[in-house]
Parts: structure tokens; C-alpha cells; sequence
């Protein structure tokens, strides 16, 4: 049987593209478990993550607080804090918590990690509240303080509870832009999943194939939480109709 | 009840109340008028101290609620007050709108407030919604809420601000049946409206406001009839 040149080089380059891939998928991924460095690093983005974003609530919730106060005093501590955090990148602000704030102090490496992006994240999710509240119609307030409500009681049993809902979308967006900030946590030692992705490429010379897997799960990751939110926040808006 | 002497209220440099002096007697009815921008809603607000003066007295059952000393919050509760935009809670149903302030104002039981509310929701007609929420219920009957809500904690004095204004014409009268019922059964009440003919139906004394003082105060028959100062004049001849 006879095949034309054509024919030829197209077979050769689809076997070479197929040899190439499966190639690669069994040097970056399955040698000596490669994955595991991927799954590891998913699980070390998430756990970060999660703390980061609980102590980020809180102190959130602490900030907007202050920022809100009557005191000048309180205010200005808040204002000093969100200038500085949100003026400096993430990245610099968890190398300065970890090489000098606790560069004597012999600490878990998770914990510096979660208490510099929640200190991060705080910031910006004490705007996200103070949005929230300030978006709730003042008539609310007036109409709980007519009624002989503290300031503290209109707060927590009439604007906080509209003010969270208002939030929520913004509160979500945030979480999932924590995620992908963590992955500068490799600066400080940690294994994550970029520095997972990273670690892979270093031993097998090959940029794309671990990158792109990498690449893939964040999507991936992010578009799951994306889904779950979506569906809170759909639920939420249910109880608008009431 | 309540005097006020030399009451006084600057937003920014616009100086919106320049001087009201004003006794309101227990069980009375008065009905503030004017043009817009002519303070009668500060004024009002000035009363339950939603707005701070910046001088002068207002006191009330003997009490000066000017003294940054007295408790606005014990205040309040005397006051109930009903607005234009109605303000009712729209996370909370009708019947949580109502006995929030009882319960954790007053500590009243849930059992107890609630009885209260039925009994209210009655009054005002609508005890069929005490489950629905504010934003099912139409403008006249969220207001018809509101007041409810405002009496629940029995108050001894009730100021409403522009109450039917942000109404369709239609639900008005709901509202206004409401406010006669209630004048009626001897509450002391203090009203800004635009609603002339409930103004010379219901109340016991008219004050015309503008600019910041009150121009000519006058029974109903009289102010409306034969009104005494140029600015009464003009201002009614507009609106009637």
C-alpha cells in the first residue's frame, strides 16, 4: 500500500502529539507520584484558606467596628490599618510577619501564613461590611430608635441582619480572591499548590504539562465555590419574595 | 406635655428652625402645616430627639430631654412615631415587626406581646397579614402596620411625619381613618401632613410653620376660614 507524503507526516504528527502527552502525563503526574505533590499543595491552599478567611471575618467585623466608632481614636487605629494593608502587596506583608514580626519565635509555618492572609483579608472585608451597613436605609435605624431600641439592639436585631444579606455576593468574591492570593505562600517555605505545580517543573524540566495541571485545579477549585455561592445566594433571594 | 422653648436646629449653615416655642397639652391634636423646607419635619423629629437641637428646652412630662443627662432611649418609649417611608423591618414578618420593641425593649413575653399585636392588627384591620411580610402588603396597609407597631409599646404621645404622603391616593383614607380613631379615643398627637381636610377635621390646633418659626397657630375653623398673617394666607390659598 502506498501513502502519500501527506499522509504520512499527518500520522507521525498525531502519534508524536499522543506519544508527547501521554509522555508527559506519566513524568509530571504519575513518576514517583508526582500528584501527590498537586494534592498535597490543594489541600495546604485550602487549609490556608480556611483560616485565613475565618480570622479575616473576624477581625472584619473588629475593624468595622472601630471604623464606624465615634471615637477618633478608634477610627484613626482603623484607617492606619487599612491604609497600610491595603497599600502594600500580600505578598510583602506575609514575608514581613514571617522573617521579622515571628523571625525569632519558633511557629508553625500554617499559622503565620493564615494570621498574614487574614490580617490581609480583614481589610477588605471590613469595607465589604461597612458597605453592608451603610446600605441599609437609614429610616431603619430611626424607626428602631423611635421604638426605644439602643443604639446596640437596632444594630444587632434590625441593620445586621439586612446588612449580611447585602453582603453575601461581595463576601463570597472575597473568599475566592483569597484563594488564589495564597499562592504566594510558597515565599515563605510552604508547599501549596502553586509551589506543588512549581516543585514538579523543577524535576522534570517540562514548564507546561505541571503548570497548566495546576492552572486547572485552581479553575476547577474556584468554579466549585463559585457554584456552592451561587446557590446560597440564590436561596437568600428566595426569602426576598416572602 | 410638652413645652418647647427656643428650639433651634442648623443643618450645616442652612439654619432650619430659628426659634419654636411651643406648649402641647395632654389629650390635644396638633396638626403642623407649611411649605416644604419650612422645618416642620425637623421640628418634629426634634421631639424624640431623632434630630439633636442645637439650643433650646424641650421638655417633656416635667422632664428636660435636652439635658444630655436624660435617658433617650425611656424617652422614646413614650413617644411612638410613624413615618413617611413607613420603615418597617422587611426581614421580619408583620407580627416580629410589631412585638420586637415590646419584648426587647420592655421584656414583655413572647405570648403576652403577641396578644398585644392581634389586638392592634385588629384595630388597624389587617390581622389577617400577621404572617406576611412588609413587602406583600400594599403602601396604606405597611402604614397602617406601622402605626401599630408604634402603639404596641403604648405610648403616651404619637407624632407621625407626612404619614399618607408617599401614598397612592387611593390609600389615604385607610390610613387616615386610622389617625381619626385614634385621635378619637383622646391620644395626644402631634402631625406634619399636607392633609388639609383631616387637619380640619381632627385637630384641636393648627400651627403654620415657615421658615423656621411657627408664623400663626389658630383652631382649625379659624386658620382655615380666616387666616391672620400674609404667609397663612398665601400658603393656604395654594393648597386649598
Amino acid at each position: 500500500m502506498i501513502h502519500t507524503f501527506a499522509q504520512i507526516t499527518q500520522q507521525d504528527w498525531l502519534i508524536n502529539l499522543v506519544d508527547t502527552l501521554a509522555d508527559g502525563f506519566y513524568q509530571n503526574l504519575i513518576h514517583q507520584n508526582r500528584f501527590m505533590y498537586l494534592i498535597n499543595g490543594l489541600k495546604m491552599t485550602l487549609l490556608v484558606t480556611l483560616f485565613s478567611c475565618l480570622l479575616g471575618i473576624l477581625l472584619g467585623m473588629i475593624v468595622t467596628y472601630l471604623k464606624m466608632s465615634k471615637f477618633w481614636l478608634f477610627r484613626f487605629i482603623a484607617n492606619i490599618y487599612l491604609t497600610i494593608i491595603r497599600g502594600t502587596p500580600s505578598v510583602v506583608q506575609l514575608m514581613i510577619i514571617y522573617y521579622v514580626v515571628f523571625g525569632h519565635v519558633d511557629i508553625n509555618k500554617i499559622a503565620v501564613a493564615s494570621i498574614a492572609f487574614g490580617i490581609n483579608s480583614g481589610a477588605y472585608v471590613s469595607e465589604i461590611f461597612r458597605s453592608g451597613i451603610l446600605s441599609v436605609d437609614k429610616g431603619q435605624t430611626e424607626a428602631g430608635r423611635s421604638l426605644g431600641l439602643s443604639a446596640t439592639k437596632t444594630m444587632v436585631l434590625i441593620v445586621l441582619p439586612q446588612a449580611i444579606k447585602n453582603v453575601l455576593p461581595a463576601l463570597f468574591n472575597e473568599a475566592i480572591v483569597l484563594l488564589k492570593e495564597t499562592a504566594v505562600m510558597g515565599y515563605i517555605g510552604l508547599q501549596d499548590l502553586a509551589r506543588g505545580g512549581d516543585i514538579i517543573r523543577s524535576q522534570t524540566y517540562a514548564a507546561y504539562f505541571p503548570l497548566l495541571t495546576m492552572a486547572l485545579i485552581y479553575l476547577v477549585v474556584v468554579m466549585l465555590l463559585s457554584y456552592i455561592f451561587g446557590l446560597i445566594e440564590k436561596r437568600m433571594r428566595l426569602s426576598d419574595n416572602r | 406635655m410638652i413645652t418647647v422653648k427656643d428650639l433651634h436646629k442648623h443643618f450645616g449653615k442652612l439654619e432650619v428652625l430659628k426659634g419654636i416655642n411651643e406648649h402641647i397639652e395632654k389629650g390635644e391634636k396638633v396638626v403642623v402645616i407649611g411649605p416644604s423646607g419650612s422645618g416642620k419635619s425637623t421640628f418634629l423629629r426634634c421631639l424624640n430627639l431623632l434630630e439633636v437641637p442645637d439650643k433650646g428646652e424641650i421638655i417633656i412630662d416635667g422632664e428636660a430631654i435636652t439635658d444630655p443627662k436624660s435617658d433617650v432611649n425611656k424617652l422614646r418609649q413614650k413617644m411612638g412615631m410613624v413615618f413617611q417611608q413607613f420603615n418597617l423591618f422587611p426581614h421580619l414578618t408583620i407580627m416580629d415587626n410589631i412585638t420586637l420593641a415590646p419584648r426587647k425593649v420592655k421584656g414583655i413575653n413572647k405570648k403576652d406581646a403577641e396578644e398585644k399585636a392581634i389586638e392592634l392588627l385588629k384595630k388597624v384591620g389587617l390581622v389577617d397579614k400577621a404572617q406576611s411580610y412588609p413587602n406583600q402588603l400594599s403602601g396604606g396597609q405597611k402604614q397602617r402596620i406601622a402605626i401599630a407597631r408604634a402603639l404596641a409599646m403604648e405610648p403616651e404621645i404619637m407624632l407621625f411625619d407626612e404619614p399618607t404622603s408617599a401614598l397612592d391616593p387611593e390609600m389615604v383614607g385607610e390610613v387616615l381613618n386610622v389617625m381619626r380613631e385614634l385621635a378619637n379615643e383622646g391620644m395626644t398627637m402631634v402631625v406634619v401632613t399636607h392633609e388639609m381636610g383631616f387637619a380640619r377635621e381632627v385637630a384641636s390646633r393648627v400651627l403654620f410653620m415657615d421658615e423656621g418659626v411657627i408664623v400663626e397657630q389658630n383652631p382649625p375653623d379659624k386658620i382655615f376660614t380666616n387666616p391672620q398673617n400674609e404667609r397663612t394666607k398665601a400658603f393656604l390659598s395654594k393648597v386649598l
